[in-house]
């Protein structure tokens, strides 16, 4: 066992880089009733409740599932006590909070003059303390992992052997830079294929057809690499959906 | 009986057939005559709202009657990007159906030009069966490099297979080009690249590691001296790869130095640069250049997001259900007066003519028409 746990740790440390799209989400275990009954999971990862009398797949009527919901909502007040949830400010701003603090702060007129200064701030706070408790470090360790799958579905789109080619073509020899792809016009009706039709319909289309290969599952990584790829192209343009 | 459908193309040559036979008979018709038949002809041409009221220059061609030059056609293959046949065979078929139509023109061109790309990746099978496409040809051919055959050996299959990529020749008074316009300044050997990596980068039209296009200062001095024999009236026709001016740096269709090249064609009255690399109607006039994109017959690019010129007509956007569409080949006719009417022989579509006239005119005259699917 010894010899065995080096090269564990070196599996390990190998498959945090490649592993970017297959890593599992995630995921909330919720504790087993002893009675059998369904346990509900709140969306804090943390928190769950027993439902007694309702076994799990069993259906529950809007009465019970609004009474279900409160007790979640009282179980984690009742963990963080002093703290106030907030519904998200109509205004929302694309300003990072430790920014919006400071500009909240100043601010008593213009966009936020609709509502009392004091709270904005303590809206703002709140939700800084539940959903945004992130910091400009944070945001480039996502922008990072974002441009790395963009920079892989630029790889793939260039690259004729990774989309299963059989006649040596990849997309960029009619799209270069994406160009030409407008994903920001699906989903729309296809009249070729006499349907609607979403942005990786068009893909797997061209992958079958003038690239000669075997159309990409859904859930295949290079798929999801290829519409990062593509949409990231057009950041910027609106969306308009059904264009022709 | 059954009714009978027939190709655009097949249309197309029927419709150009019949006017060069009406053509062929003007030696025997009086004026008034002549007058009618091409009056008739331009009238159909233009009833069916293929092409501007001028379709098919018949008067230009009568005016030639009597001056010096005479008016001629020649037609072009371009951008086959062939691959071996093994590899992908779509290519061959796509340039074999080019060459299938440029021989079935009647009366024939009095040349054909191959406006570059002949391979894919430049290799010597590549080029060789290319080469053997090309001889097929009824017609002579004069052909010109693309970046696409040059960057894997620098050059070595394609000269050995057709010469220097600098040459010129006269033809029934006009002065031809052939310019070598896909230089690149070095950028792999610096970077260690392998001569496939070199080709490769070359290959791709978005990739930013290349260099832009140039003819380069020996390129220049040749034509420099090619030119100084040649008297300012006579029309010139510039053949290059790379369009000769700056549209769109990101994917090189862009020449460097054209602003210096453009300096030595300015002193001539008539010039027309005819160039490949673009894939895409295309169209633009710079001081007294004309200049005519061709069509590939292996696929067509999008138009570029800026630098479009202005007078450029963009054909539809392409049907990416159908592998020849916005693909094709097409015609020049050199007017007497030196400057070019081209047809643009969309496969899959109908043929658009644009006129010299509307170059000259800077768009306000015989504008070709419009496209009802412009790029997104």
């Amino acid at each position: 066992m010894r010899t065995l746990a080096p090269l564990a740790l070196a599996l390990c440390i190998g498959s945090t880089g490649a592993a970017l799209a297959q890593d599992a989400l995630p995921h909330h275990n919720l504790p087993a009733s002893p009675d059998g009954n369904l346990v509900v999971g709140l969306c804090d990862g943390e928190t769950s409740i027993e439902v007694p009398g309702v076994k799990p797949g069993e259906p529950m009527t809007r009465e019970q599932a609004q009474r279900v919901a409160d007790a979640l909502m009282s179980e984690w007040r009742r963990k963080h006590p002093g703290v106030e949830w907030v519904a998200a400010p109509a205004n929302h701003s694309t300003t990072p909070p430790e920014m919006q603090l400071a500009d909240a702060a100043r601010s008593t007129s213009g966009t936020n003059a609709s509502r009392p200064a004091s709270v904005t701030a303590a809206a703002e706070q709140d939700q800084a303390q539940t959903y945004g408790a992130f910091t400009a470090r944070d945001r480039k360790i996502w922008n990072d992992s974002t441009e790395k799958l963009v920079a892989e579905g630029k790889r793939i789109f260039h690259d004729a052997k990774a989309l299963g080619s059989n006649d040596a073509i990849s997309c960029d020899m009619c799209h270069p830079d994406a160009a030409n792809t407008h994903p920001e016009t699906y989903p729309k009706y296809q009249v070729q294929l006499g349907r609607v039709v979403l942005l990786r319909d068009m893909i797997n289309w061209c992958i079958e057809n003038p690239v000669r290969g075997k159309p990409i599952a859904d859930d295949d990584a290079r798929l999801k690499a290829l519409e990062a790829y593509i949409i990231a192209q057009r950041k910027g343009v609106a969306l308009d959906y059904g264009k022709h | 009986m059954a009714p009978q459908y027939k190709s655009i193309e097949t249309k197309h040559h029927e419709e150009r057939e019949s006017l060069f036979r009406d053509l062929q008979r003007l030696g025997r018709l009086s004026r008034r005559g002549f007058m009618r038949v091409a009056g008739a002809a331009a009238g159909i041409v233009a009833a069916k709202g293929l092409v501007t009221p001028h379709g098919f220059q018949l008067v230009e061609l009568a005016q030639a009657q009597g001056a010096g030059r005479a008016p001629f056609t020649f037609a072009y293959i371009s951008d086959t990007h062939m691959y071996t046949r093994n590899v992908n065979d779509r290519f061959v078929r796509s340039a074999l159906k080019a060459v299938d139509d440029v021989n079935a023109l009647d009366p024939q061109p009095d040349f054909v030009i191959f406006g570059g790309d002949l391979a894919q990746t430049g290799r010597r099978d590549e080029l060789e069966q290319g080469a053997q496409i090309l001889k097929t040809l009824k017609a002579p051919v004069h052909v010109q490099v693309g970046e696409h055959d040059w960057f894997l050996d620098m050059g070595e299959a394609w000269r050995s297979l057709f010469g220097s990529p600098n040459y010129s020749f006269d033809h029934k008074g006009v002065h031809f080009v052939t310019i070598m316009s896909v230089e690149e300044p070095d950028f792999w050997t610096a970077r260690g690249m392998t001569a496939e990596e070199r080709m490769a980068t070359v290959a791709g039209l978005d990739n930013s590691l290349q260099g832009r296009f140039e003819v380069g200062a020996e390129g220049r001095e040749w034509l420099r001296n090619d030119l100084a024999r040649v008297d300012s009236r006579t029309p010139i026709v510039v053949f290059s790869h790379s369009p000769l001016y700056k549209y769109y740096r990101a994917w090189n269709f862009w020449t460097e130095d054209a602003d210096k090249v453009h300096a030595l064609l300015g002193r001539f009255e008539y010039v027309t640069v005819i160039h490949g690399h673009t894939h895409q109607m295309l169209l633009n006039r710079i001081g007294n250049i004309d200049f005519y994109g061709m069509l590939s017959t292996a696929w067509p690019w999008p138009y570029a997001p800026t630098g479009l010129p202005k007078i450029s007509v963009q054909m539809n956007r392409a049907d990416p259900f159908n592998a020849f569409d916005a693909c094709g080949d097409g015609q020049f006719d050199m007017l007497t007066s030196g400057a070019i009417d081209k047809l643009y022989n969309l496969w899959n579509r109908d043929p658009v003519t644009v006129r010299a006239s509307y170059l000259a005119s800077k768009s306000a005259k015989d504008r070709p028409l419009a496209t009802t699917l412009p790029s997104y």
